[in-house]
């Protein structure tokens, strides 16, 4: 990379900070309106009760349980991703990291507030931690997610701390208090060889820690179901393919913000085609994955069809859950498989496709999982029934919309490209020896 | 048919009335009151003689279906009408035909609701009721999705006004019962305390619902009183879903022309 390519970079990556043009106002007016919506539905049902949401005595978990499986799940594939990328030691990471890791800590604080919002008595919530049962999953999943937050903030914020010390001798001067924030959290960061050391060391082991912690907490919630004695939720494939699920999901998801983020803020020298096309193989990958192990685990149970799992089975291949279903393998799992391996042009726009068909495609999945499996027949004659009100809808798009509201916020006083890393690949200055082995060859 | 209680009762049922038995029972029961889960002293309990092991037996060959368990129990604990604590349903089998099957809560001896509970909120009282304490409950719901048998209800909305104005709820008697929680069937162990017996059986005109008590091996309808143990195994009596190791407290026996496997 060149002087002015440097230059060029530096000044994108510090570049959405303190800036607003009308784009802007009007994209945070847009989500701030949809987020405030839902904050005003989930006041609602909190003055009146759960009546309010479309859950019975029957289904007793719906959109809610969705929801915070689908937000973590988005939150862990950032996660993963950019902690693959370090550990893989790929060198067409430097761009991406910093946008995988914010999107990871932004889908994480939507889905984990989830769990409350389906809480009877939210008032009551610290009762968990007061009376805690160590034997419940809930109570496992209070722990795992609330470690695995502070360990995603951690691993966004550690490779930020040199570009926090470039952005407050770039714009020190221009913003003092802004200014005054870089300084306090650069921690006097001057690139010294033993800062670097300490540094890389840092992220070294917060990008192995995260890989088995951001695995605990999927597997946790999949548990949530695995351990009750429901045919179709009492399965060993759970966590696996609960987390395989969060995957695929997570980098779908960080290919759409890389792609909006990259025009927004005018990145696409820096985030090209090559960001995508290999993304999308890894997409491929997943999905190839996840489309196995779902097999598998349809397979054995429709192969004994055993009385509690019959009748969910039948209807999801063939009954009321039959559209949903196949609607998401073939669109949401099958079709994004073709159309991100694929090779060919436009390969930028079939990867964002392809991502928004997994997204959706993931959400239906998770929906399958949660609503049959409650409403099939516990008691072998009664079938439940679930339609969402529009508390639920109002609160499930607006905690979407907090997600990418939060991202444009945080941008906006914090680099959205890894300054030092992009230095660190291509060499500027003598990088020390990294922690993290470079074990697979970089490009 | 398995594990049937092989015990001999102390004394012979035919020759004393249940009630009587009933009104020294549970006094272990207060403990739970206080909000934490009681540690159970069986043996302890046992030497003061006031030792009970609830079980209900339903009789499937007597049961018409015609609700009046339901009613009563609503009635008692102040429910509204989608809160079945005790739910009668109408089972068909392959020939046609069709039997009446009431389903309480079935107080599992290895209760999945109990395990999963993250507040410890639903705990075993020393005479083998499963009870939920209101006061702690944080309406997360695992236990709905735990419970194979569907048995537990949630207070969506907010319970009627309550008939007693100053009655405290309490896990026995969860009277008015609190929105956001979760509620079931606890054996009407507020009503065996006083040495009255359970509201749907009492109100059962069928009379096939029988409440028992493994310890003394008798079991009553309210009219006829039976050696508990024979009377299982003399009916073929079986539990539901025994299969999934939760060893209820409630036997069934089959009705005409019901298929022993289920």
């Amino acid at each position: 990379m060149d002087a002015p390519t440097r230059a060029l970079y530096v000044e994108r990556a510090l570049w959405p900070i303190g800036r607003g043009d009308l784009r802007f106002w009007l994209a945070i007016g847009l989500l701030s309106a949809l987020v405030a919506f839902g904050i005003y539905a989930y006041v609602y049902q909190l003055q009146r009760g759960l009546w309010v949401t479309g859950l019975n005595q029957r289904v007793s978990w719906g959109f809610y349980i969705i929801n915070c499986v689908f937000f973590i799940g988005i939150s862990y594939g950032g996660a993963m991703t950019s902690a693959i990328l370090r550990l893989t030691n790929a060198r067409w990471r430097a761009p991406l990291t910093r946008l995988a890791e914010a999107t990871a800590v932004a889908a994480l604080l939507v889905g984990a507030v989830f769990p409350i919002i389906d809480l009877g008595r939210p008032d009551r919530f610290l009762n968990v931690l007061l009376y805690a049962q160590v034997g419940s999953p809930i109570v496992w999943d209070v722990v795992a997610i609330s470690t695995y937050l502070v360990a995603s903030l951690v691993f966004l914020y550690l490779p930020m701390i040199p570009d926090l010390a470039i952005a407050r001798d770039a714009l020190g001067a221009r913003a003092k208090l802004l200014g005054k924030v870089y300084s306090a959290l650069s921690l006097g960061w001057t690139g010294t060889p033993s800062q670097e050391r300490a540094l890389q060391r840092g992220i070294g082991i917060m990008a192995i820690l995260i890989i088995p912690l951001a695995v605990s907490v999927h597997s946790v919630l999949a548990w949530l179901f695995a351990v009750t004695t429901r045919g179709p939720w009492h399965s060993t494939i759970f966590a696996p393919l609960f987390v395989l699920a969060a995957v695929l999901s997570g980098v779908a998801a960080v290919i759409l913000v890389i792609a909006a983020l990259r025009r927004v803020y005018g990145l696409q020298p820096f985030i090209t085609a090559r960001h995508f096309r290999y993304l999308s193989y890894l997409l491929v990958a997943l999905g190839m994955a996840y489309l196995y192990f779902m097999i598998s685990e349809y397979l054995t149970e429709g192969y004994v069809l055993e009385q509690s799992t019959a009748p969910v089975l039948e209807s999801i291949f063939l009954g009321q859950y039959a559209p949903a279903f196949w609607t998401f393998a073939v669109g949401g799992l099958v079709l994004p498989l073709f159309l991100a391996g694929l090779p060919g042009r436009f390969p930028i726009a079939r990867a964002c496709l392809a991502a928004i068909l997994v997204i959706a495609g993931m959400w239906l999945k998770r929906f399958l999982i949660v609503v049959p499996g409650m409403a099939g027949p516990i008691m072998p004659w009664e079938w439940g029934r679930y339609s969402p009100t529009w508390v639920e809808i109002a609160i499930t798009v607006g905690a979407a919309a907090a997600i990418p509201l939060m991202l444009i916020v945080f941008f906006r006083f914090f680099p959205v490209m890894s300054v030092h890393e992009m230095d660190e690949v291509e060499g500027v200055h003598a990088a020390p020896p990294r922690m993290a082995p470079a074990f697979a060859g970089g490009d | 048919m398995a594990d049937l209680p092989d015990r001999t009762g102390p004394s012979d049922p035919t020759r004393r009335r249940l009630l009587g038995l009933f009104a020294t029972s549970s006094a272990g029961i207060a403990l739970a009151g206080t909000g934490l889960a009681p540690i159970a002293f069986p043996e302890a309990a046992a030497a003061q003689g006031k030792q009970r092991q609830w079980v209900m037996v339903i009789d499937l060959r007597k049961c018409d279906g015609c609700g009046d368990c339901t009613t009563a129990c609503q009635t008692e604990h102040e429910l509204p009408k989608n809160f079945e604590w005790i739910k009668v349903f109408e089972v068909k089998d392959e020939r046609g035909g069709s039997y009446f099957m009431p389903r309480p809560c079935f107080q599992c001896e290895n209760a999945p609701c109990l395990r999963v509970c993250p507040v410890a909120a639903t705990f075993r009282d020393d005479e083998g009721v499963v009870l939920v304490d209101q006061e702690r409950c944080i309406g997360c719901r695992m236990c709905m999705a735990a419970c194979p048998y569907g048995a537990r209800y949630f207070n969506y909305v907010e319970p009627p006004e309550p008939k007693h104005p100053f009655h405290k709820p309490t896990p026995q008697f969860p009277v008015p019962q609190q929105q956001g929680t979760v509620g079931k069937c606890m054996f009407c162990v507020h009503r065996t305390d006083d040495g009255k017996l359970p509201a749907c059986l009492e109100a059962c005109g069928m009379e096939a619902i029988y409440i028992g008590d493994l310890v003394e091996d008798i079991a009553t309808n309210g009219n006829e009183t039976v050696r508990l143990s024979r009377f299982l195994k003399d009916n073929d009596a079986y539990r539901y879903k025994e299969d999934l190791g939760t060893g209820p407290r409630v036997y069934y026996i089959a009705g005409h022309g019901q298929h022993l496997d289920n």
